[in-house]
């Protein structure tokens, strides 16, 4: 295979699809936490977390054709996919909360293709992307080439990161969730009201989706059919690093947004989605296959 | 197992309509040729899903492989396979009627031997996962099969392939592909319904109700499962074949792999009828298939999104299906009841 | 000496920290009724577990009739005529009590064709027959996850003894029994031991059933072998009285 020979050859052609993998793999980390986020709490898996993604993107879309700046799209996603997620809680989610874990699966696969059509309905199936006009960076001579953007984005990823951990950790709403995530009964006994708290969990990891999302379309594309692919990376960044594992989150989470663009790269870009569903094929069996000599099981 | 009277009377029924639809409404054959194949879908599908507790997301993959398969064997051995393939449908392979049909039938058949042996090698692994797990990591495998199958140029890569023409009159092409996916239907409702008359009917049954405990009592989980994944992977094996040449043309994610509409579908037409009876799926394929007609004539356009809609409504507000809403409310007409009569010893039934 | 039925041999299990057992042995002669006591936590459910192989043990070695089973899964141990039964009483909810006693039948066999077999009418007979021994023969076509806990209990029971065991483990059989009706319970127990023949080692926390039962016990305490002998010499043990701090 020459391209694996060239990443032999070029060392710091190594370096330059790690740093771009890197950083958008800060656009996972964010993804995934949201997911963690509502399984940990509400111990629901968010099959549409990648629509949500996919919302915020064309926020910025939408923004970029009427002559705001793309950035501003990050907080106003957030906003309006806050509300979105809080909407749909009060009218899908709630009702699943309580069921069969494969219920609440299905119910937000089921949203998803909705978004997914409408979407397409309003958008059409084109990739779309939203201009931020920053430049390139150049390293080592032009060897190593950096979007002004992607930095710019996996900047303000951490930062959001950060304030969301910090608003678990300090405010009283976030001290709310996660006493609910660890015990949802207990939480209610003491006075918490479970289902605010659940309804606020689900609109902050759509808020988080809309902010990623609107760095999405500045730093690579969005397109309506895409969303599956954010949801099964978040899902796997949450298996492989388990729920609560912050730490983990954002080393896997970088970690797979290297792994897919060295991937991209040696495989050719028409197998990277490829790449990512079968890894998460892989990862599970994998996992599976570690806890199965223990004679356990994935729960 | 003897069918009682309402289900003789059901076989008839069907039995009467589905021959004499193709002859009554020709224009529509294709169209009830579908809905055979969506029965087939939501049946094997329920095996897993209803009947044994595994709610997979990619039986798909099966299909898409008994298509792909299917159309290599009614194609390679009478010219070289790439340059057919990259001719994109140009390449006419001038078939005799034997040859059609004889490779139809082989290539059906191959198609699902292939997805049984995937069955059966996946199956070990992936069916050691349980729950939500065993859901998304099927999604995954349909999904990648999919993408997987647009990259490999040597079956068209993301063009797809052309299955050969039918060599026949255009009216008959579509009723010789209609009694095809009649009769696959029928032998998959019959087959089952032999299946689930015996040990393995419960077996998975106890899978689905305490898999745990069924281990505990020596039944050999690993087996039931792979051997319930294989036997759906074989249907469905033919009916992509089938498939593949009703439509004609073989897109990798949109007709073959096509996890996002019929991998989908498979689940909800289950659900939507009852999942875990077999009459339940073919109620669930029958109502779906037709609201799916209604919809793509009336709401052109936005067909799809009412699909999407529709899905989280059945989700939502009616999991138990149309069979598991009539056994709430009518359990004595299922055979749940009290049954006061003599115990073998001649005394009166005890009560603890 | 007749050879073991069950011979436990120096079991130990860890759960990260916490040691369930340590260094725990026990034996069990054929068609011998053994109990097994100890407060909440002492590792009895766990020793069970590890007989059974729902999980590894750390160490030790697990004799079943003779044969190492210590490395066996769940399954085969079971198919190895060694069943147990759940201390919270695990039945096939959505089947009827007829269709979970059917599928109770020991399939030793195993191959293809004995997958897909039809169940004979003796089947049905044998079924009909354990129904009635524990009393629910007039609820055999109701959903068993609609029968009560005492009667799900019961199935579990005539389940278990529908497999045809050798042996079997029973986690806490009478708890949650009216207590009326638990005499009637040990008695079909004693039964199931004498005409059946199967050997019993059965958990339990309710004194009076115990030495009721039971021939001999041993009693765990924080993971360890305490006691074992004749019930009432493990009664009056000193140590077994502190071990549950005077309570009878």
């Amino acid at each position: 295979m020459s391209d694996l020979d060239l990443l032999f050859q070029m060392p710091v052609l190594n370096v330059q699809l790690f740093l771009d993998g890197i950083l958008v793999g800060a656009i996972f980390v964010l993804s995934a936490y949201g997911m963690a986020l509502v399984w940990g709490v509400m111990n629901v898996i968010n099959i549409s977390q990648g629509e949500y993604v996919m919302i915020g993107g064309y926020v910025a879309v939408v923004f970029a054709k009427i002559g705001i700046h793309p950035f501003f799209a990050v907080p106003a996603a957030a906003v309006f996919l806050f509300a979105l997620g809080w909407l749909l809680y009060r009218l899908v989610i709630f009702r699943v909360v309580d069921r069969d874990l494969f219920v609440s699966l299905l119910a937000t696969f089921g949203l998803s293709i909705l978004i997914q059509q409408l979407l397409n309905q309003i958008f059409t199936a084109d990739v779309q992307t939203a201009n931020s006009g920053l430049d390139t960076m150049m390293f080592f001579n032009g060897m190593v080439s950096v979007a002004q953007i992607k930095l710019v984005s996996f900047v303000l990823a951490a930062v959001i990161g950060g304030l969301l951990v910090l608003f678990l950790r300090r405010s009283r709403l976030g001290q709310a969730i996660r006493a609910t995530a660890q015990n949802a009964r207990a939480a209610r006994i003491l006075g918490i009201d479970t289902d605010r708290v659940y309804a606020a969990t689900y609109a902050l990891n759509a808020a988080l989706c809309g902010a990623a999302g609107a760095l999405v379309a500045m730093t690579w594309v969005i397109q309506p059919f895409q969303g599956l692919a954010y949801t099964v990376r978040s899902f796997m960044i949450v298996v492989v690093a388990g729920l609560g594992n912050i730490g983990g989150v954002i080393v896997a989470g970088l970690g797979l947004g290297a792994a897919e663009n060295f991937a991209g790269f040696l495989l050719g870009a028409e197998f990277q989605v490829a790449f990512v569903f079968s890894l998460l094929v892989v990862v599970l069996l994998w996992r599976s296959y570690r806890l199965g000599r223990k004679r356990r099981y994935l729960r | 197992m003897k069918p009682d009277r309402t289900e003789l009377v059901a076989f008839l029924a069907i039995a009467v309509a589905g021959i004499a639809a193709p002859l009554v409404l020709p224009g529509y054959s294709t169209q009830f040729a579908f809905l055979w194949i969506m029965v087939v879908f939501a049946l094997t599908w329920d095996v897993l899903g209803g009947q044994m507790g595994y709610n997979s997301f990619g039986n798909v993959v099966f299909f898409g492989l008994g298509m792909y398969v299917c159309a290599v064997v009614q194609v390679a051995p009478f010219t070289d396979l790439a340059e057919y393939t990259s001719a994109s449908g140009t390449q006419d392979i001038g078939l005799t009627h034997g040859q059609y049909f004889l490779g139809l039938a082989a290539g059906c058949l191959v198609g699902a031997v292939v997805a049984v042996i995937v069955a059966a090698v996946l199956g070990s692994g992936i069916l050691a996962l349980r729950g939500h797990y065993f859901a998304i990591c099927t999604l995954g495998l349909g999904i990648a099969a999919g993408e997987i199958a647009a990259g490999i140029d040597l079956i068209g890569a993301g063009s797809g392939m052309v299955t050969p023409l039918y060599p026949g009159e255009i009216g008959s092409r579509e009723r010789f592909f209609y009694f095809l996916c009649f009769a696959l239907a029928v032998v998959v409702f019959l087959t089952l319904r032999s299946v689930y008359a015996g040990r393995f009917g419960l077996a998975i049954n106890a899978i689905r109700d305490d898999e745990d405990k069924a281990e505990a009592m020596g039944i050999r989980t690993t087996r039931y499962k792979t051997v319930a994944w294989c036997i759906s992977a074989f249907f469905l094996g033919i009916a992509g074949g089938l498939v593949g040449n009703i439509v004609g043309f073989i897109d990798p994610t949109e007709v073959a792999f096509a996890g996002a509409t019929y991998g989908v579908w498979m689940v909800l037409m289950a659900i939507l009828g009852g999942k875990g009876t077999l009459w339940g799926p073919v109620l669930g394929a029958a109502v779906f298939h037709a609201t799916q007609e209604l919809f793509w004539t009336y709401l052109f356009g936005w067909q799809r999104v009412a699909l999407g809609l529709l899905i989280v409504l059945i989700v939502v507000f009616f999991p138990q299906g149309i069979l598991g809403w009539l056994r709430e409310h009518y359990p004595e007409r299922f055979g749940h009841r009290i049954a006061p009569a003599e115990s073998p010893s001649g005394e009166e039934a005890q009560r603890p | 000496m007749t050879e073991a039925m069950l011979a436990v041999d120096n079991v130990s299990k860890r759960f990260g920290g916490v040691i369930a057992n340590a260094d725990v042995s026990l034996q069990v002669s054929p068609g011998e009724i053994v109990g097994l006591i100890g407060p909440n936590g002492s590792g009895k459910t766990t020793l069970f577990n590890s007989i059974v192989g729902f999980h590894p043990v750390d160490s030790g070695s697990i004799l079943f009739q003779g044969r190492e089973i210590t490395a066996l899964r769940v399954p085969q141990i079971a198919r190895l005529g060694l069943l147990r039964t759940f201390q919270q009483t695990r039945i096939y909810a959505k089947m009827t009590c007829m269709e979970n006693m059917r599928i109770s039948t020991a399939n030793r066999e195993g191959s293809l064709r004995a997958m897909f077999r039809r169940f004979p009418p003796a089947v049905d007979e044998h079924a009909e027959e354990l129904l009635e021994f524990v009393g629910l023969y007039s609820k055999r076509f109701l959903r068993a996850g609609d029968l009560s806990f005492g009667q799900q209990k019961l199935l579990e029971f005539a389940m278990a003894l529908m497999n045809g065991p050798r042996m079997l483990l029973l986690d806490e059989p009478t708890a949650g029994i009216n207590p009326t009706l638990i005499n009637g319970l040990i008695d079909r127990l004693r039964r199931a031991n004498a005409e059946l023949g199967i050997t019993l080692l059965v958990i339990e926390h309710n004194m009076r059933v115990v030495m009721n039962l039971a021939e001999r016990i041993y009693c765990l305490a924080h993971g360890e072998l305490l006691a074992e002998g004749r019930p009432e010499e493990v009664q009056n043990d000193p140590r077994v009285v502190e071990a549950y701090l005077g309570v009878h």
